[in-house]
């Protein structure tokens, strides 16, 4: 499988995970929104840049109650939630956040 | 990182250790141990995460795997720091977290405290026996 | 809290480890290649005696038969137990530490 974006093809897995987190950008981001359905807002940004943030200074993406806790502090309590979470990604944060940031499918637990 | 699933396990605290004796990359010992500490963060147990033998190598400075093609995991142990910071802030959070180099295997190996990613105590092989004996979970690697 | 070792301490440092950080008192079992710790006449045995001051020593008998050991091969105040001696030690002491 492989993304299309101006031209360019960029690899994915049968799932929809990019392979090369490098080849990020923005315009795919969008793109591979479209596919799960997601119209990215300001809040899902913030949610997808915090994802390649972390997971470019510790390796691997945060577990979920650490990027609640995370949000919370950036954008207050009403929002540090697993609901609001759940809002933005529907199909649950770790999945969909991960595939749209350009990370690698979460396994297990952490 | 888990969806969908929340644990009430509140009131149910214990007291795990997590000893690391291997070197890094080797052998897979080093990162299997590290992503069992991750899990009991998220149960919010307390932990002493210790270093000993080869397993010092796991938390030095300095490693750059991409000639290795392997990922750099030592910067997964920032996530440790994070969390043990956190529990020593919020006193809500009924957690203590360890984090803890044996002296002897740091001094065999010509390695000093300031050598490591993260701040660590360093314990003599006596002292941390006895904290070793006082563990409810001892999980090794 | 019991100690075990599955290592021979000819190749690995797991039973030397596992003699500093251990406390006096707490037992350590001998398993997989770590029985071998146990045998009379090598080059390990006066480590092992003097551990037993400290320790009381187990040794599981399974793995000693599949090396061609027998219990006379074993040194004195060693005690050899079978899979539900080894249990048994769990059960009394509660937490095991591994040296891997």
């Amino acid at each position: 499988m492989a993304y299309e974006v101006n031209g360019k093809s960029f690899d994915s897995d049968e799932e929809g995970y990019l392979v090369d987190l490098a080849s990020w950008n923005e315009e795919l981001a969008n793109l591979i929104a479209k596919d799960e359905e997601i119209e990215m807002t300001e809040e899902h940004w913030e949610v997808v840049n915090f994802l390649r943030d972390y997971y470019n200074e510790y390796q691997i993406a945060p577990a979920v109650r650490v990027l609640i806790k995370a949000v919370k502090k950036k954008l207050g309590a009403d929002k540090g939630s697993n609901k609001y979470m759940y809002e933005l990604f529907p199909y649950g944060p770790a999945k969909q956040a991960c595939k749209i940031a350009g990370l690698p499918k979460p396994t297990g637990c952490v | 990182m888990s969806d969908e699933i929340e644990f009430n396990t509140a009131g149910v605290t214990k007291k795990f250790m997590y000893v690391n004796r291997k070197a890094p990359y080797g052998t897979i010992y080093a990162l299997e141990v590290l992503e069992a500490v991750l899990i009991s963060a998220a149960f919010e147990q307390h932990a002493c995460i210790v270093f000993v033998d080869d397993g010092v190598y796991q938390i030095k400075k300095g490693q750059d795997t991409d000639a290795v093609n392997m990922k750099n995991f030592s910067k997964t142990y920032g996530i440790i720091a994070m969390e043990k910071e956190d529990a020593d802030e919020d006193d809500d959070i009924d957690m203590v977290w360890r984090i803890i180099v044996e002296q002897e295997s740091m001094e065999a190996r010509g390695l000093r405290a300031d050598d490591f990613v993260i701040d660590v105590e360093v314990i003599p092989s006596d002292k941390l026996a006895v904290i070793m004996s006082e563990q409810e979970i001892v999980i090794s690697g | 809290m019991i100690h075990t070792v599955n290592k021979s301490p000819f190749e690995r440092n797991s039973l030397d480890s596992c003699l500093r950080l251990s406390i006096k008192g707490s037992p350590i079992l001998l398993l997989e290649d770590g029985v071998l710790a146990a045998t009379k006449g090598t080059s390990v045995s006066e480590k092992v005696a003097a551990a037993q001051s400290d320790h009381p020593i187990f040794v599981l008998g399974p793995d000693l038969q599949a090396r061609g050991l027998a219990e006379g091969d074993i040194a004195e105040g060693i005690t050899v137990v079978d899979y539900g001696g080894f249990v048994d030690l769990v059960v009394e002491h509660g937490t095991v530490q591994s040296w891997l």
